[in-house]
This record gives C-alpha cells, structure tokens and sequence, in this order.
C-alpha cells in the first residue's frame, strides 16, 4: 500500500467491502452496497451521519486502495466560485494585455481570445477533479457540505449531473471519465433534494458492538484484548444514556489509544473519570456521569463481558 | 411475479417487464407512505438492480434503499414498506424459500412509521386482506394511545380572515433584519476590488482605462424558527398563529416551524403547500396530540436535542409561541431553556396572555422562562402581529423587555 497503483474498480458487493478491509476499512453490507453501486453506476455517494463515524475516512480509503488522487474540497460558510471550481489569473493577465499593446496587437477580439485562455485559468479543486488523471479518474471528496451556504448548492448540481463545468469565456470543459465524487454531511442543515436527488444516499450509523471491536483491534494494534473489549463495552454503553453528543468511532479510537498511551490494562472508574473528556465534548454530558454513575456503567459492563465468557 | 421466482435474479429482458412493474407499484407504496420518489428514482432503481446483480435479500433491500432514501427519517418508512409490500406479493419470500435458510430481518418491536406505512398500502384493499393484516398490526397501532389522539378538523376559512390574512401577508413583506454574510455581492460602494468585472469592464476600451468595479458583503434575513404551543390552553390561537406562520414560510426562505403539545412535530414541509387551507390540513394530519396536555421542557428537551443543531445554524432567530403554563413542575426546563437560548441568536417569546391587562409572570414556568428569553411580546391579533413583524425588523425596542416582567412581581 506504500506505492498506490491504479486498480481496476471491484466486480461485487464483496469485492467492495474486501477492498475497504485491505485499508483496515470495516465497512457493513449496507455501506457495501451503496458504494458498489455508486462505483458501478457512476453516481456520487451522499454520507450523512453524527460526526466522528468515519464519513470522510471512507473517501480516503477508497482513493488509497484504488490507486486515485484525493482531490479534496473542505466546504465553509462563503465559498464561491473562485475558491472552489476556477479562477483567471488577473495579474498574468493584465500582464498580457500590456505586453500586446507594447507589441502593436489592436485586434480586441484576438486579444480577448488570448487572455481568456487555459493559460490563464487557476483551476480549483471541482475543475482539477474532471481532469485526466494517469492513475484513473480521481476521488472528489466534498467535506462537510452543510457547513456552505444554499447559494454554493447550486454550482455543484451541474457537475454532479453531468460531471462537466460551464466557464462562460471558455465553453464547457467535460471529464472524459466522470470521478468518483463523496459528499458528506454532519446535517447541521437540510441539503436541498434536488442535490441529494443526483446521489446515492447513505446514512452512516454507529457500529455494532462486534464490528467496534473489530475497528479498535484493527487500528489501534497495541492495545490489549481485555482492555478494548472493556472500552468498546463501556462506549456502547455510553451511546445508548442520554447524551447531548454520543462519542463516535473516532472518540473510541483516540480513548484507546489514550488508554494505551497510559498503560492501562483495565478500565476502572476513576481512569475512566480522568479520561472522559477524550468521550465527551459537552460540559453538561460529563457532569452528568459524574459521582457513581460511571462506576454503575463499568460494573455493568463488565458484569455482561462475564457473562459473554 | 411467479416467473421471477424461478431463478435467481432476471437478466433475460422478458423478466426485467415484471420486475420494472413491481418496482412501479413499490415506488407508488412508498410515494404513499410519504417518501418522494419520482420516475427518475425508478428507472434508477432498474438499473442498481441490474448492476448490483442482487442475489439475496438484504442485497436487494440495500440496493433498493441506496435509490429510493434520500433523507435518514425516511429508511424506517422504507424499511416498514419493504417488508410489507414483498410480503404481501409473496415475491421475495419465494425467492428466499431457495437461497436462504430463513429471512435475515428479525422480527422487531413495533416501531415508528409502521402505522402511516400502513394506512398508505393497505387505504385501498378490500376488507378480506385487510383483516388478515390487522392481526399483525394490532400492537403497532397503539404506539401513543395513552396520548390525547384528537385530530383537530380545520374548518374552512371564512372569507373574512381570507381577508384579514391577506392584509398581514401585506404588511409582512417588510424587510426583515439582515444579517452580514460571507459571501460577497457587487457593490458600488464596496470595500473590495472586483477584478474579474473590473477586467471585462477594462476590456471593452481595449484595456487603455482601468474602470474599477467594487463588491462588498452581502446580507440576508436570518433563519427563523417557530415553535408553537397547540395545547389545550393555546387551542383558540393555534389555527390563526398557523395562518401567520403559513403566511411567513410563504414570504421568505429558511422558515422551520415545530408544533408542540405533549410532543414535538415538525410541520414546515406541510406548511410550504401554497393554498392555505392544504396547509393547515397537512398541519393537522401530522399532528397525534391537538389539544392536549403541555410538556414544554420536554418538548423542547427534544427540539434541543433532535433538531437544535439541524435549524439553527447560520444565526436563527426562534419564535417561541407559548402561555407558558407547564405542567411538569422540575427544573428541566430551565435547563432546556437556558440550552435553546445559548444556541440561537435571538429567542423571541410571544404570549397571548400579554393581552389581559392585569397580566403579571407569576405562574411558575412563565417565571422560569423569563430569564432566558430576549423578548417577551403580546401576540393575539393582526396588530400585534405587526409590532412582531416591526421588533424582527429593528433590533428589538424597550416594549418587549422581559426583566420589566421580573421586576414588577419582585
């Protein structure tokens, strides 16, 4: 995995979630499907989930395991055009002119056609995406589209639809091979439907106990086995309280690792009091497992990992 | 359907005919079942199945669910339709009969969704089939019996408040308060150098003059999001708020609305139907608890929780609609109030109850509440309506101070 080549796209459902595995990916049949069918089809895939459950992990994982670009545009509150799909270059230009002029060139419209030409056009991550690519069409992963405003919705309808780009000066520029295009989103706000009609929509949940396990053993390999049984037990727990913000699959990894770190063997209630900021993010989430509550949990959970012996 | 059965999965085009008809009637289900799905959905479907070349249950459930769901709330629809339109046409279980040992779906505890599921399939079969389904259904039909179930029937509107909407819908199209984006706009007195306009404009004297254009920040009104109270003791204003709030979703973008009595609904997607009356229809078809019981701290324990950080970003200004006369007497809802505030921008609350004179906060949630709210206004009538459309528009005058309300019956 060290030196990426290109890989031809996986045959079946299986294959898809094989090849997720290789990059210690556990992908559930679900996932699977929707990602099979999108590679298939040749439709973005829409992720939405809590944060912290692997949405943006998955459109790395498929770039490394087949071998493309990550082509990657972090969405924000403001972004335009200019920041996202294309922009000329003014200062190039305006040199341009000058020296045209300083060369006796009058005529407008081939001095128009000069300027406006791929020489001077910035490209942005949408534009670089429906390039050729000598590796294969590259991955684009559009992050956190909730984060944007409704405006920024539209200009991605055109390049989702038809995989091309319109630049008024230019004309249209259309990829060869359409991209493999992953949106994600926090639902931090409704994207509208006629964006989320072009995808293939997946709500990316928590995992089950099983396949926690399975991820922790898979990415944190230093941890013991006692220990992780005991740290996924104690989160799946957690989730099913009443929580403001239930840790995710990432607070799962970075507990065991700080575990780890610490070495701990087992969980016990006053290491598990130090280290529950790593869990939760909200004042009022941790105050509320103050006092006995944790203990109560742990003694639950280990009462039911006896029980599983 | 029978043909289907014989092999694993139809390749051969005389069977892709019936399977196209039952993805037909299965996207018309759920269409019923109040999932969109459009034509284009279906051929999508088609061709997944096709890709997919699904040769089990679950494969072909998640093919189906990757095409057909475009929203999280919408799979528990889905999965109660799935389950019960390929049972009914015994079209998967034959299939299954040859594959699989048994079906891999547990069965579960009644879930919600299975009820308006349904009503949307089974609204138009004949009484035989009916009762052969009602057995399985019993248990699910009784999710919220213990709730106040009365569906509250709008009667038409009479011409008068036709009228009178009308005349607030024209006085509501002021501009509301606007707030800074980041996103920039053409501007003639803007701070900043549009180059890309600055450079064409150049261009049409063949690049001799360099005319500057300018942007600058654009604005644009704030989310808004109602949450009313259709309790009991809100029942004689619920029906008018409802016309106000139609008439605001109708005006401007970016309105949410939630309905709350024993618990929350959302009702903005029924509240974006054009004519009125559709509109409140819907309103009332969606809701299980009219005029009932008030738990505001856990109704908006709810809001906080479920759709808090969905609606109010990008700066929201909340329209809390309520009397403020709450049943469960703990100290929840202070915390819960204290949450909603933090998360939003401003927290309007109006109260018809502001229009008896003597009015004084000394019920014990009215009190609770106070504190943490940035307005407190009178809502009871088209007027007052107006002063509410005027405070949105200016940031908020000495009228609707709620520590004047603390103060007097301290």
């Amino acid at each position: 995995m060290n030196e990426p080549s290109p890989r031809p796209l996986p045959a079946s459902i299986n294959a898809t979630v094989a090849l997720l595995a290789e990059a210690n990916y556990l992908a559930d049949r679900s996932l699977g499907t929707v990602l099979y069918l999108a590679l298939k089809m040749g439709r973005p895939i829409f992720l939405e989930g809590e944060a912290g459950v692997g949405k943006t992990e998955i459109a790395k994982v498929l770039a490394g395991t087949l071998g493309r670009r990550l082509i990657r545009l972090q969405c924000y509150e403001g972004l335009d055009i200019a920041a996202a799909v294309y922009e000329w270059n003014y200062a190039a230009q305006m040199i341009a002119i000058r020296v045209a002029e300083a060369e006796g060139e009058h005529d407008r419209d081939r001095l128009e056609h000069d300027v406006f030409s791929e020489r001077f056009l910035i490209k942005r991550p949408l534009l670089q995406a429906l390039e050729l690519d000598t590796a294969g069409p590259p991955v684009l992963l559009i992050d956190e589209i909730d984060r944007t405003d409704e405006a920024f919705e539209a200009f991605l309808l055109e390049v989702l639809a038809d995989f091309q780009i319109t630049i008024p000066e230019m004309g249209t520029v259309k990829a060869a091979h359409p991209p493999v295009v992953v949106i994600t989103s926090n639902r931090t706000r409704e994207v509208h439907d006629a964006l989320k009609r072009r995808c293939l929509y997946h709500w990316v949940g928590y995992p089950s106990a099983d396949r926690e396990l399975a991820i922790v053993r898979a990415k944190v390999p230093g941890v013991a086995k006692k220990l992780s049984e005991q740290v996924v037990g104690f989160v799946q727990a957690l989730r099913k309280q009443d929580l403001f913000k239930a840790p995710g699959v990432a607070e799962t990894l970075d507990w065991a690792g700080a575990l780890s770190e610490l070495d701990v063997a087992a969980l016990d209630p006053a290491t598990v009091s130090d280290t529950l900021g790593v869990l939760l993010k909200y004042q009022d989430d941790i105050a509320r497992l103050e006092g006995s509550k944790v203990k109560e949990l742990l003694d639950q959970v280990k009462s039911e990992l006896r029980a599983a012996e | 359907m029978r043909g289907l059965s014989e092999e694993a999965w139809p390749h051969a085009s005389d069977r892709q005919g019936r399977l196209a008809e039952n993805i037909v009637y299965f996207a018309r289900a759920l269409r019923a079942a109040g999932i969109p799905v459009g034509p284009g959905a279906v051929l999508d479907a088609l061709e997944a199945l096709q890709a997919a070349g699904v040769g089990t249950r679950e494969d072909f459930y998640w093919t189906l669910h990757a095409v057909f769901v475009k929203r999280h709330e919408h799979s528990i629809l889905f999965d109660q339709a799935f389950r019960i339109f390929f049972r009914r046409r015994g079209y998967v279980d034959q299939l299954l009969a040859m594959m699989l040992p048994q079906a891999p779906v547990p069965p579960q505890a009644p879930q919600a969704g299975a009820t308006r599921v349904h009503e949307a399939l089974f609204a138009g079969l004949d009484d035989k089939l009916r009762k052969e389904r009602e057995v399985e259904f019993d248990a699910r039909m009784t999710v919220s019996d213990r709730e106040v179930l009365q569906h509250k029937d709008f009667a038409q509107m009479t011409t008068a408040e036709i009228a009178a909407a009308k005349d607030a819908m024209k006085r509501l199209v002021l501009p509301f308060a606007q707030v800074r984006t980041r996103r920039l706009t053409p501007h003639p007195h803007g701070h900043v150098i549009d180059i890309r306009r600055t450079l064409r404009a150049s261009m049409k004297g063949g690049g001799d003059f360099i005319d500057l254009r300018f942007i600058g920040p654009k604005t644009r009104p704030p989310p808004l999001v109602a949450l009313l109270d259709i309790s009991g003791s809100m029942s004689q204003y619920s029906r008018i708020f409802l016309h106000f709030l139609h008439v605001l979703t109708d005006a401007r973008k970016r309105v949410s609305t939630f309905l709350f009595g024993t618990r929350l609904t959302n009702v903005t997607r029924a509240l974006r139907e054009r004519d009125p009356d559709d509109a409140l229809a819907a309103c009332s078809a969606a809701v299980p608890d009219w005029s009932g019981g008030t738990r505001i701290a856990s109704s908006l324990r709810s809001f906080n929780k479920l759709w808090a950080r969905r609606v109010l970003t990008q700066g929201a200004i909340v329209l809390l609609i309520t009397d403020g006369l709450e049943r469960d007497t703990d100290d929840t809802l202070a915390f819960e109030i204290d949450r909603l505030h933090r998360s939003c921008r401003r927290l309007v609350w109006l109260n018809p109850l502001l229009r008896f004179e003597g009015f004084e906060a000394r019920a014990r949630g009215i009190k609770t509440m106070l504190p943490y709210v940035d307005e407190f206004r009178p809502i009871h009538n088209l007027q007052s309506m107006a002063d509410l459309v005027a405070s949105l528009q200016d940031r908020g005058g000495g009228s609707g101070d709620p520590k004047a309300w603390l103060r007097k019956v301290a």
